[in-house]
């Protein structure tokens, strides 16, 4: 392994604002000012509830959508100004996302074999030999290639597509991996075979990850970092340790307060109420209005106001 | 406290298709006492969801076998649509997997409550809107949601209607089938609390909470049922399961929850091997014991049905000799 701390990409102050109508158009601020960066072989989760911007951080990230403002800095180069195919075609290489669903990831009328098919299709990957190569990456995400080539999308199960998608990734070195909710759909019996997995490849080939989740104890689990979003802004970024035990922003504790853990019950005579945490924020925010996003101790920010 | 809303004796309910017979509920016996919850866990196709439609509805391919289903003095397995129908929303009540998405983008949910009412036979009057106002208050609703459309809540708010809804005629028993899976952590529990509180205010008589997440389980239900491949697997008080489960199914369920403290890189979480099996003309034996790591030659036979502690059931062979503390040894 190389050194630990090489960044492989860089956002900074991100912003994505979604534009709809025509005649009034309406905006909708999906992601402001969200900064961080990603190092070789490191699992960053980006934690937030639904419609608080992660995905679209992970859409700006993989290249699907412009950005409005702010850069995404990959090998020391923009993304935004790669325009050239050829330099395209090798970001969308090395810059790939696994999503939640796998059923609608894979085309049902043609067998799972096809994703790989499709890689040595587009790809120079550098192998001599394609269906070594194949069971190799296979092998190496814990399924057995007799049982799993050849078959359609629905003869197998979504833990097992996963990690398909997964032996695919590897096969093509990807250096940033996007994770959209990877796991949500899989059975908890299974999802830990598939996050082991994860974290395992990661380590051994030096790839990084966004593991995208709202499942705060699941990326607690994997994560060496994490950044907590809320309606679009980052308001805790930094060591996943460090957060989940110094949580300071009250979007954060809130989240800690409502997961459901075995051993430790809800407090009962508690009144609480998802509401109650946008009023908290906003008080939080005046309270400290001005400070903007701060350093609290090393490798951990916070975001005291919005302003 | 003793009496029981709901007692089901050796319930089979299969799938029939070309093919054969789909196991999905095989002989499932458990009783649902007055003002209890009783949780219902396993993963994906173990039959959860199944034994719910059992109750309220089946529909082909979904036969009734054999067995026995008590619901306070009725053998509903024995009564016709006809008669069963009034029973529906009194006695007992389903709030279905994905509710939230079924709400008819066109209609506002005024409309929806008022047409859903009527099918009912209940009167549509000031004093029925006037109930269904108190209710939205007490999941912390405004009755303005009354003139909107479904489109213009969040899920947490949907559910919220849709525990309204399904409780508005203060149901003997509940089903609450995945409720909060589609939901945000934060709503989650305001929707699990919901229920736990519902039912102390004795606006539902007893609830069967059906989730594949034991965390949530342990936060507001009595007892947990698990059931694995159509099969039952372990019942008991939720402290019971959660501290001494004594089927290695059930420990293992518990074993794959990640916690907040435990990272990847100081202690490795472990799944379940493999895959559930095909209940499709499935046979004898333990349905667990290709994945158990304790299966020996006897679980090719069908384990009984043995009672641990008072109200504590288990299905397993060796639950006397492996004791609850599995440690990994055979």
């Amino acid at each position: 392994m190389e050194k630990n701390n090489e960044i492989v990409m860089s956002v900074q102050g991100l912003s994505k604002v979604f534009k709809s109508g025509i005649l009034n158009p309406e905006y909708t601020v999906a992601a402001k000012d969200i900064s961080f960066d990603i190092e070789k072989g490191k699992i960053i989760s980006l934690i937030g509830e639904s419609g608080s911007g992660k995905t679209t951080v992970g859409k700006l990230i993989l290249k699907l959508i412009k950005l409005s403002e702010g850069e995404i800095i990959y090998k020391g180069k923009n993304i935004s100004e790669i325009e050239d195919k050829e330099e395209t075609k090798e970001y969308y290489r090395r810059v790939q996302g696994i999503f939640q669903d796998p059923f609608a990831t894979f085309n049902p009328l043609y067998r799972v074999d096809r994703v790989f098919d499709m890689i040595f299709d587009s790809f120079e990957l550098g192998f001599e030999d394609k269906d070594q190569a194949i069971r190799d990456a296979l092998y190496d995400v814990n399924l057995n290639p007799d049982r799993t080539l050849g078959k359609f999308p629905h003869q197998l199960s979504g833990g097992q597509l996963q990690r398909l998608l997964i032996a695919r990734a590897l096969l093509m070195d990807v250096d940033v991996l996007i994770a959209d909710e990877l796991i949500s759909m899989l059975d908890a019996s299974t999802r830990i075979g598939v996050l082991n997995l994860l974290v395992e490849s990661c380590k051994k080939h030096g790839m990084a990850v966004i593991f995208i989740t709202h499942d705060l104890n699941l990326g607690y689990y994997i994560s060496d970092k994490s950044l907590i979003m809320y309606k679009g802004r980052l308001v805790e970024r930094g060591d996943t340790k460090k957060i989940y035990e110094n949580a300071t922003h009250p979007y954060t504790q809130m989240l800690f307060e409502a997961v459901p853990e075995i051993g430790e019950r809800w407090d009962p005579d508690e009144e609480f109420l998802p509401e109650q945490v946008v009023k908290d924020v906003k008080e939080f925010y005046q309270e400290n209005e001005g400070k903007g996003f701060v350093e609290i101790e090393e490798d951990h920010s916070v975001l005291f106001s919005d302003k | 406290m003793s009496e029981n809303i709901l007692e089901v004796k050796n319930l089979k309910a299969y799938y029939d298709i070309l093919k054969g017979q789909v196991k999905a509920v095989d002989d499932i016996t458990f009783t649902l006492k007055k003002g209890e919850i009783l949780g219902l866990a396993g993963e994906s196709g173990c039959g959860k969801s199944t034994l719910a439609s059992t109750f309220i509805s089946r529909k082909k391919p979904l036969k009734y076998i054999s067995g026995e289903v008590d619901l306070v003095g009725h053998q509903i397995m024995e009564m016709s649509e006809k008669e069963f129908k009034k029973l529906r929303l009194r006695t007992i009540s389903l709030i279905p997997q994905y509710a939230l998405d079924a709400f008819s983008p066109t209609k506002k949910i005024k409309t929806y409550i008022a047409d859903l009412a009527r099918q009912h036979g209940v009167k549509t009057d000031k004093k029925f809107f006037d109930k269904v106002k108190e209710r939205l208050d007490l999941v912390n609703l405004d009755e303005s949601v009354l003139n909107r459309y479904s489109i213009e809540l969040s899920g947490g708010m949907k559910q919220r209607v849709i525990m309204v809804i399904s409780t508005i005629l203060d149901p003997e028993f509940l089903i609450a089938d995945e409720i909060t899976s589609a939901l945000d952590v934060s709503s989650q529990r305001f929707v699990a609390t919901m229920l736990a509180n519902l039912r102390d205010l004795e606006i539902i008589g007893s609830a069967m909470f059906i989730t594949h997440d034991l965390s949530i389980l342990y936060q507001i239900a009595d007892r947990i049922m698990i059931m694995y491949a159509g099969n039952f697997a372990e019942i008991g008080p939720t402290d019971e399961i959660v501290e001494n489960p004594r089927h290695p199914y059930t420990r293992a369920l518990i074993d794959s929850l990640p916690k907040v403290g435990i990272q990847y890189k100081d202690k490795r979480l472990s799944g379940i091997e493999g895959t559930p099996p095909h209940l499709l003309n499935i046979g004898e034996g333990c349905r667990f014991r290709h994945r158990c790591p304790y299966s020996i030659e006897k679980c090719e036979e069908t384990p009984p049905r043995e009672k641990v502690a008072e109200g504590h059931f288990v299905s397993c062979w060796r639950w006397k000799e492996l004791g609850s503390d599995l440690s990994g040894k055979k």
